[in-house]
């Protein structure tokens, strides 16, 4: 394989497959780049997922077609590893795992640490609730993780990679494995890569669905056989890492960003997204939104444009009330905060976090104490069980919650889970600890009218916590016994055309009833 | 060796700088308390009790893995360091049995220790408690789920001191607990019974099955060396009453504050009714105690006859792994320089 190969292929393929997607109707062009077709796409900016839905992932070729093994062929053959750290050192690329670390830097401290042995890690253990970023880039698009690992493994001195990729992502690992043998078998993965004398090889590793794998750490003990459990920060792992050995563990969409930097220049990538976090961030709209899905969008981006100009807003036309941001480890962001650009810095400002991409959207209906129980949930099922704050404090917590949204709870019980949130986050060991009480943190200090309405008042504003609500039937009712003929328990009464009435005893909240009822333009099912 | 400069507590150090601040506080007489930290394993950082305040961050950072830097302040007995390791003690005590009256390890456990310093008490509390489960598969110890604060000791002693690795956290989160695997009891695991882990347990979740009841405040330590084979480990003998009721490993010694199953279980012989004080001679058939010197008569005698009978090849002589090097070299020494035989052995050839 050389570069002359490379175009070749390019000039064969490239133009083939533009006219099968034209004819599709799936595409445009807009001076001459291949953009997806659709309102959608329109206001979007793709480079991590510049191929996704355009190539067909098991054929390598059809990478090649789009510029691809043209940056690695261009580092191994032009470039020094002191020029390509520089080069991702001035793009300012930041980790899209969540934390936001200069990717440079980070290669940097690995490449001036001397060792016989290095690693470099693709962190594909994406586990956010409602965060489907990476696997996409995935199942989609794998060479661009094959490439950017082989160039950051260039850059410092490792000819090793592994990709800790979880189980739950079977279509992945199927996408993944080809990919990495098609490489092989062009010599773009393996022995003396473009005849540069650089080898590199790629390995998969099987996450066994444990979230807290995701955290550099425990995702290394994981790959060394050990339990996924995070280790003390004693030192950094790109000294000590992977088997004792230097090793860079980045996030799948910052691989797949690498090769653009590469191919268009740090300058180029830098004139993207904000002064201090350049370049496009991969979001999973999802939630109460009228259009789910991923959206690529420049660092800076307003909130309130990702969420109505591209999402379409709330479904069934309902008002929305606040989005989350950063899976469990991260926060509400309420109405009033809309106009904030999505970035890491304001994000944090405003007490959420970037994460890895997931803004789960929440409209009127939905119960901010019900959310926060969610995402802490999530949290106590998955800490790892090391750490005292994380394991114990985490499970209080949620207790508190459930004692908040069943309307048990005393105002004294908030104080507490005040309290707890602060310990927890102050002095777990790792990330999933420090982060798990966001969720509490951000909706106390945005909703806490809320709480207090749970625990005071035994109200759910949001008529969602079904302990906290009561279904009756009003004057209104017009006997059409749809809500009768529905209720699953057999709790309402009522002979056609005379208002009918709820036994709240026997009533279980299924909410069947409201949903049915005819009546215009205000139910008789009332909510209370 | 490069040495750095900082301040802890308002004293001001200098230290290796490969250590950490934990390391340099306790050399200068600094206590910071922790319940997972062990010098002769790696850093886990799992209980945080250990955390201090470090002038520069905002957050409090644990001291067993935070390394030292030049011109560090560090203060470890802040307001705000003394609240953390409050609510990580009430924390554990939350899902911890209040039953210290009657818990064999009440005295010796370096929670009850820590939360009567720190004064935090048990309190009610309508949330969750970690499901009972007792393992006492093994003849040795039993461990209890309930009491186990998970600090990973006894986890870590197993595979990297003793290197047998019966044991390891079993699942997740709240459930964790310390297992063996697929829960088929220690009896069933490598577990070789050497009851390091029990030695290191700061609670009372390892427990030697022991039938003697002792509080640890009753016990006179004597350390002396055990005599079940060479090595030489370095024990502690308690005692109640003139009677050994329990064996501590020695930290500060060869054995570096291990042992075997034999030195750290097998003691209730020596008050046991059937062991041999004095030597014993059979006649007709019946063993009669007698004295020392009595017995060094009949074997001189005996000695005598045979060697003037058949020669020195009629001799030969065993010896025991349980004697020193020294005694051993003596025993040979007498066979094969008075008695003129090669005729000698050793149990631990076998």
């Amino acid at each position: 394989m050389d570069k002359n190969r490379l175009i070749s292929i390019k000039e064969e393929k490239r133009a083939k497959i533009i006219e099968n997607l034209l004819q599709n109707d799936l595409i445009e062009l807009v001076e001459d780049k291949v953009v997806l077709k659709g309102d959608y796409y329109k206001n979007q900016l793709r480079i991590a997922l510049r191929n996704c839905d355009i190539i067909n992932p098991f054929d390598i070729e059809e990478y090649i077609a789009f510029d691809g093994y043209l940056a690695l062929h261009n580092v191994l053959t032009n470039l020094s590893q002191r020029e390509v750290v520089d080069i991702m050192k001035n793009s300012l690329l930041r980790g899209r795992g969540g934390a936001g670390f200069p990717t440079g830097k980070k290669w940097e401290e690995a490449f001036t640490f001397d060792a016989d042995q290095k690693y470099i890690i693709c962190n594909a253990d994406e586990g956010d609730p409602g965060a489907f970023m990476d696997r996409s880039i995935l199942e989609k698009d794998p060479h661009s993780v094959l490439e950017g690992m082989a160039i950051g493994g260039y850059a410092i001195g490792a000819n090793k990679g592994f990709i800790y990729v979880r189980a739950e992502y079977p279509q992945a690992v199927k996408t993944l494995k080809h990919a990495i043998e098609e490489a092989k078998t062009l010599g773009l993965l393996g022995k003396d890569i473009f005849k540069s004398g650089f080898d590199f090889d790629i390995e998969l590793r099987l996450g066994s669905g444990a979230f807290v794998c995701g955290e550099g750490t425990a995702l290394i003990e994981s790959i060394e056989g050990h339990r996924g459990m995070p280790r003390p920060k004693l030192q950094r792992t790109a000294h000590v890492g992977l088997w004792g050995k230097p090793t860079i563990i980045n996030n799948v969409e910052t691989f797949a960003n690498v090769a653009p930097i590469i191919l268009n220049g740090a300058e180029w990538f830098r004139s993207i997204g904000t002064e201090k976090s350049p370049g496009t961030k991969v979001f999973s709209l999802v939630g109460k939104i009228e259009n789910a899905g991923l959206v690529e969008v420049p660092m800076g981006t307003k909130l309130r444009d990702i969420v109505f100009d591209i999402g379409g807003g709330c479904q069934n036309n309902k008002e929305y009330k606040a989005v989350q941001t950063g899976g469990p480890s991260g926060g509400c962001i309420p109405k009033e905060y809309l106009d904030v650009a999505v970035d890491f810095e304001s994000l944090a400002s405003i007490g959420s976090i970037m994460g890895s991409g997931g803004m789960v959207v929440m409209d009127e209906n939905t119960c901010m104490m019900d959310i926060a129980k969610y995402f802490l949930e999530f949290s106590v099922d998955e800490s790892c069980g090391k750490c005292i704050p994380c394991r114990e404090g985490t499970r209080r917590m949620y207790e508190i919650l459930e004692l908040i949204t069943e309307g048990k709870a005393q105002m004294s019980d908030l104080e507490e889970l005040e309290n707890l949130a602060h310990v927890v986050s102050d002095t777990s060991l790792c990330g999933l600890g420090q982060t798990a009480p966001n969720p509490v943190i951000t909706t106390l200090k945005y909703y806490k009218d809320e709480y207090i309405a749970h625990i005071v008042d035994k109200k759910c504003p949001a008529k969602s916590c079904k302990p906290l609500i009561t279904y009756t039937i009003s004057d209104k009712c017009i006997g059409c016994t749809l809500c009768k003929k529905n209720c699953p328990v057999d709790a309402i009464q009522g002979e056609l055309k005379v208002k009918h009435s709820i036994d709240i005893e026997k009533c279980i909240k299924c909410g069947s009833c409201y949903e049915v009822c005819p009546v215009k333009p205000v139910k008789a099912v009332e909510i209370y | 060796m490069k040495t750095v400069k900082l301040t802890i507590d308002n004293k001001e150090i200098e230290v290796d700088s490969s250590l950490t601040v934990m390391q340099a506080a306790n050399s200068v007489g600094i206590k910071i308390p922790n319940l997972c930290y062990d010098e002769r394993l790696d850093i886990f950082g799992a209980c945080r009790m250990c955390v201090v305040e470090i002038e520069g961050s905002k957050k409090l950072q644990t001291s067993c893995s935070t390394k030292v830097r030049d011109g560090m302040v560090v203060h470890t007995k802040t307001e705000k360091v003394i609240q953390a390791r409050r609510e990580i003690l009430r924390l554990l005590l939350d899902n911890h049995p209040n039953d210290c009256l009657t818990c064999e390890k009440a005295g010796d456990c370096l929670l009850q220790d820590y939360a009567y310093e720190y004064d935090v008490k048990f309190r009610n509390h309508t949330g969750k408690i970690r499901d009972r489960y007792i393992d006492d598969s093994n003849p040795f110890y039993v461990y209890d789920a309930q009491k186990c604060i998970l600090c990973g000791l006894c986890v870590r002693v197993c595979s990297r001191l003793q290197v047998t690795g019966a044991i390891d956290f079993v699942n997740r989160g709240f459930d964790t607990i310390i297992g063996t695997p697929f829960n088929d009891g220690l009896i069933n695991s490598d577990c070789v019974s050497c009851g390091n882990c029990v030695s290191v347990c700061p609670t009372g979740a390892l427990m030697p099955k022991s039938k003697e009841k002792f509080r640890t405040w009753e016990v006179e330590k004597v350390k002396t060396t055990c005599t079940f084979c060479g090595v030489g480990c370095q024990i502690n003998l308690l005692t109640k009453d003139d009677k050994v009721v329990g064996v501590e490993p020695v930290k500060n010694a060869v054995n570096e504050g291990l042992l075997c199953v034999k030195g750290k279980f097998s003691f209730n012989f020596i008050n046991h009714p059937d062991r041999l004080n004095a030597p014993l001679l059979k006649e007709d058939g019946v063993f009669k105690e007698i004295s020392w010197d009595r017995a060094y008569e009949i074997i001189k005698e005996k000695v005598d006859k045979y060697m003037a009978e058949n020669g020195p090849d009629s001799f030969a002589g065993l010896s025991s792994a349980r004697c020193t090097n020294e005694e051993n070299y003596l025993f040979q020494k007498l066979f094969r320089a008075v008695l003129k035989t090669n005729n000698i052995d050793h149990c631990a050839r076998l």
